[in-house]
């Protein structure tokens, strides 16, 4: 299995050697190089792993030398963090790592003997996460070589640190491998840890206030994760002799002794990682960083490590108190980040609020922890990965293409750059509308959770998804109407491996669609399998079968409809503003008997859905649900 | 041949006047008169209206007006002038800014006059224009034909 | 199976039809209320035919292909839903429709159609919650989502889900564009806003929305239909009478209504529906 470890040092050496070349074109070069090797060192281990009977793989399982490397590591990272904290006068976050590291440190060097466990463990889920991971993060930095070129150019301010930058996304996608092939809770932590720092280094990259503002809440809350994750480690290890996360999850299954308290902590830190609510702020603030950075944080990398961690959990958690926990604070945080959404105007944010709500969902998914539901989440998770990074690269894209990524200065963008708003359509189309996976995913959450009878989380799939299609279509119509922008052209200066990435993941975004069925049989019920030995099946194949058919149909009929609209003689006529147009849509007279120009906007509702408020009062009730429920944890151990 | 004259869209606007004749066009639509029976719709978007019924007379500011609704009916279409000033300008007619009647501005099939024009006359000018809309509806469609005809 | 294509293609056809008439009696009854004669039954039949002979104008030449598509994903989301399939696919299906006609009315950026589009969105946005609860309510009550299923259950579904029902009844007077709740657009010569988002459909592309209409309207009636039907054979004749009692009842509230702002319809739908179909959906969730 050398392949596994190949996938995690070779990007920390792509990472070396990208910050050590100062030229553009060479590191863009080399980019390219590395991911192609990445992506082929993903598809070896796939055909092993396949070729091996699509097995779970165990292996490494005496690996002392690496475990010292992994504390030097994790005690080197407690340094970095400590100085960059010192450094902006914020000593109090050194304490977040200090302890960790510290109780990790005494755990391994004076704690009690563990186990003899593998470390490194290959199954389906992990074999998912490598492919979105590879894939999808590789295509963005790919896309980043071109989109950084523009940046720069929009941003003279921002001192060019492109080196530091690829190093870092780099080290991100090492990480994540290194965090979903291990199976020891130690390895995992280390790898949350390079996760939760790298993230911080890419969210300040621009340097000013508002980054490192935003950089150091970021790091914060992920630290108050990894803190929760050490300590439930530590416990575990201390209580049980064992740092196997998967037998934490088979005992925590039975109910066995001292897992409950680790599993709710491990959850808790994962619920930091994928950005739930009351720890929301940190991923929409995650925003100031240049768009690659963002999108591999929502799709491929960073928010998918926390669902990562639920689904492994989520055998042990369905039904529990900590489930109940999970999938409560999951579906609250759907609904009320898709309320927030409708009040942006900011492309990103409104991206960063569906990310999060879309998250919500999962962790909903994985609190209710039944095979129904991780077949949905699961879902979730691959659709989600490919139509977020599609529309964050294309949002970025336009970015450069208009100087702003406000929705309503995307008016007509249909007509001003047509294959910058097609992405975006096919991206937004993915996310909420009906042939696509997301909705079919939402789908079968909702048909899993009246069977798992929660009540609740109904009630916030119906009003969620409700909310969540007002702010996706609105975007929608403001691509593809004219009127006060028309005759404003734009040149189209995507660089070609900005459309390199674009083009493969609309492609796979389609094609992900038209094969879902295959992948629900051939790769999720295993999977679920796997997970909790059994599965039932969420949506029998007629439905399927049926839903493929309405694909085809959603696809044909409205081009279909267009050929044949264009042959039909219309006389074009100007539109209705009771009759004060002036000669064309654009302007009208006003009561001076003047020229005035139209201009239209959305609804954004500011004063009724204010995203601001409504952020407080979220993290506000989502603190006391929280606390009432970890309370009611605690109090269980108790009794 | 399509029969359409159990359907005629009205749009209705309301030139320079003193607003008697447009109070009468809406007394049509009440319960005493009720319009509705000949299937008239009193429709307020000019994209789909089949008859335009004007009330009042044309002046300088809203001559454009006019003439730009009439341009957004389809095709065919019948223009009613209901009441004095809409047919000749009526008292206001020497004004400095009234141009006169509404075929001023376009061309207008049937004059209805009255001040205030009655419901009752109202009604029985739109049943003409009806037939007349129906005639005009025929003529359009043997032009289509031939149309087609020609490029087929 | 055979049965289900052939009730499908019954509705494909038949749905106008119904749909025409439906139209034509409710005009005919609102005209009643108020006193009037009322135009003939057959009305709506003829305005459709008028409008279909009409020259070909368009504000947008794109807004046609957009209504087409809108036309066909309404007669799909009746058809899937009559062929007895998962009500939550012909449900998915009709938003989709929803999501062209919106679409649609946005392409011509004109400003009554703009604001138009975004309150047609708010009522989206108000009405589809009580929408997909209801098929929740139909699949707790019959333990399946298949249309077919829930028809032939023994017992009558309005027992189980008065919530749903009174929720669904309540949203049906948005998606009906019936008073107080046509804010994107009415059918009435009171207009909102000109003539909300049918302002600048010429004359053929209202034809195409008349007749989607129609077969929405079906539909609609066919869902509500579904909350009493079984394989009692008494249950037809209840059918027919509570959706004619239910279409009634829309024409009622509609006469006897002024107009809302969007903001109360947005929040009296939502408010409706956490309290009927939520206090339903926790009922039946308790007793299962």
């Amino acid at each position: 299995m050398a392949v596994v470890i190949f996938l995690i040092c070779f990007p920390l050496v792509m990472a070396l050697a990208s910050y050590l070349v100062r030229d553009d074109r060479t590191r863009n070069l080399l980019a390219r190089a590395g991911v192609a090797v990445i992506m082929a060192a993903v598809l070896w281990l796939v055909f092993i792993w396949i070729s091996g009977g699509r097995q779970v793989i165990n292996c490494y399982y005496d690996t002392e030398a690496a475990d010292h490397i992994i504390l030097a590591v994790e005690v080197v990272l407690m340094f970095i963090i400590t100085g960059l904290c010192c450094r902006h006068r914020k000593y109090w976050i050194s304490l977040l790592s200090i302890v960790p590291t510290l109780l990790i440190a005494w755990f391994e060097l004076e704690g009690p003997e563990t186990e003899r466990i593998s470390h490194i463990q290959i199954d389906h889920l992990s074999i998912l996460m490598c492919l979105i991971i590879a894939f999808i993060g590789g295509f963005i930095i790919i896309y980043s070589g071109g989109y950084m070129t523009h940046y720069h150019q929009h941003h003279v301010r921002i001192k060019p640190r492109k080196n530091y930058f690829f190093a870092m996304l780099f080290i991100f996608l090492g990480a994540m491998f290194g965090f979903v092939l291990s199976s020891s809770l130690l390895w995992i932590d280390l790898f949350w840890e390079i996760t939760s720092v790298c993230s911080f280094m890419l969210i300040g990259y621009t340097r000013d206030e508002e980054a490192i503002y935003n950089s150091f809440r970021a790091l914060w809350m992920n630290l108050l994760g990894g803190t929760a994750l050490a300590v439930g480690i530590v416990y575990y290890g201390y209580f049980a002799h064992t740092v196997s996360l998967d037998t934490l999850v088979a005992e925590g299954m039975h109910g066995g002794e001292f897992t409950t308290i680790p599993i709710a902590l491990i959850a808790f830190a994962a619920m930091t990682k994928a950005a739930q609510l009351p720890f929301s702020t940190w991923l929409l603030g995650a925003m100031v960083a240049p768009t690659p950075s963002s999108a591999l944080l929502h799709s491929a990398t960073m928010v998918k490590a926390g669902i990562y961690i639920l689904f492994r959990l989520a055998p042990a958690i369905g039904g529990t108190r900590t489930g109940m926990l999970v999938s409560l604070i999951g579906g609250f945080t759907f609904f009320v980040t898709s309320i927030m959404a409708i009040g942006q105007d900011d492309g990103k944010k409104i991206l960063a609020c569906s990310t999060v709500s879309n998250l919500g969902l999962m962790v909903a998914c994985a609190g209710i922890g039944k095979a129904e539901t991780i077949w949905a989440g699961v879902m979730l998770m691959i659709f989600h990965a490919i139509s977020k990074s599609l529309l964050f690269q294309a949002v970025g894209a336009t970015e450069n293409a208009i100087g702003s990524r406000n929705v309503e200065n995307m008016h007509g963008l249909m007509y001003r750059i047509p294959m910058l708003a097609m992405f975006i359509f096919i991206g937004i189309a993915g996310m909420f509308l009906a042939p696509f996976g997301m909705l079919i995913s939402k789908w079968a959450a909702l048909k899993a959770s009246v069977d798992s009878g929660n009540v609740v989380m109904v009630l916030f799939i119906a009003f969620g998804s409700a909310t969540t299609s007002f702010y996706w279509s609105k975007w929608m119509g403001k691509l593809i109407s004219r009127s006060h922008v028309s005759g404003s052209r734009h040149e189209d200066i995507t660089l070609p491996d900005e459309r390199l990435s674009l083009y493969v993941h609309a492609f796979l975004m389609i094609a992900v669609c038209l094969l879902l069925p295959v992948i629900s049989r051939l790769f999720v019920n295993p999977l679920l399998l796997e997970l909790f030995g059994q599965y039932k099946v969420v949506l029998p194949l007629e439905v399927l079968i049926l839903l493929e058919l309405i694909i085809i149909f959603v696809f044909a009929v409205p081009m279909a409809a267009y050929r044949y609209s264009k042959r039909v003689k219309t006389n074009v006529k100007l539109s209705y503003m009771s009759g004060i147009n002036m000669g064309d849509n654009n302007s009208f007279v006003d009561s001076f008997g003047a020229s005035r120009k139209l201009w239209l906007s959305n609804y954004y509702f500011s004063d009724k859905f204010d995203p601001d408020r409504l952020m407080v009062y979220g993290q506000i009730m989502a603190m006391a649900l929280m606390i009432v429920l970890l309370c009611l944890i605690v109090g269980g151990i108790l009794a | 041949m399509a029969k359409v004259k159990e359907s005629p869209w009205l749009l209705h606007y309301d030139g320079s006047s003193c607003n008697g004749c447009d109070i009468e066009v809406l007394a049509c639509l009440t319960p005493v008169y009720d319009a509705e029976r000949f299937g008239i719709v009193n429709t307020g978007d000019p994209l789909q209206a089949d008859i335009l019924l004007i009330t009042g007379g044309i002046n300088t500011q809203n001559k454009p007006v006019v003439e730009q609704l009439y341009a957004q009916m389809p095709r065919p279409k019948v223009v009613v002038a209901v009441g004095t000033c809409a047919c000749t300008g009526g008292i206001f007619k020497e004004c400095y800014n009234i141009l006169g009647g509404a075929d001023t501005t376009i061309p207008v099939d049937i004059y209805v006059p009255g001040c205030a024009a009655r419901p009752q006359s109202i009604i029985d000018g739109i049943i003409k224009a009806v037939d007349l809309f129906q005639k005009r509806s025929d003529e359009h469609d043997a032009l289509m034909d031939k149309q087609k005809r020609k490029e087929g | 199976m055979k049965m289900n294509i052939i009730s499908a293609l019954l509705y494909i056809l038949l749905a106008p039809l119904a749909g025409a008439l439906m139209d034509g009696v409710g005009r005919k009854i609102s005209a009643r209320m108020q006193g009037r004669i009322g135009p003939p039954i057959l009305q709506s039949y003829y305005d459709v035919r008028k409008l279909l002979g009409k020259q070909v104008i368009a504000v947008s030449p794109l807004q046609s292909f957009l209504l087409i598509s809108y036309l066909v994903l309404m007669v799909l989301t009746g058809a899937l839903f009559f062929s007895g399939s998962d009500i939550l696919l012909s449900i998915f299906v009709l938003s989709t429709a929803a999501t062209f006609l919106y679409f649609s009315t946005v392409i011509t950026s004109s400003p009554y159609n703009t604001i138009a589009a975004s309150r047609e969105l708010i009522q989206i946005m108000a009405y589809e919650p009580a929408v997909i609860l209801a098929c929740v309510g139909f699949y707790l009550a019959a333990g399946s989502f298949q249309v077919d299923e829930i028809a032939s259950t023994n017992t009558c579904m309005l027992l189980y889900t008065p919530g749903f029902f009174a929720a669904f009844v309540f949203i049906l007077t948005i998606k009906m564009r019936k008073s107080p709740f046509d804010v994107s657009t009415s059918h009435h010569a009171h207009q909102e806003l000109v003539k909300g988002v049918t302002t600048e459909m010429g004359a053929r592309n209202l034809a195409l929305y008349s007749i989607a209409e129609w077969y929405e309207n079906v539909f609609l009636m066919g869902m509500a239909g579904l909350f009493v039907i079984n394989s009692h054979w008494w249950s037809i004749p209840l059918t027919a009478l509570l959706v004619m009692a239910t279409f009634f009842l829309e024409i009622l509230i509609d006469n006897s209504n002024a107009r809302m702002k969007w903001e109360n319809m947005f929040r009296l739908s939502w408010e409706v529906t956490l309290l009927a179909a939520g206090v339903n959906l926790l009922i039946l969730m308790l007793i299962r």
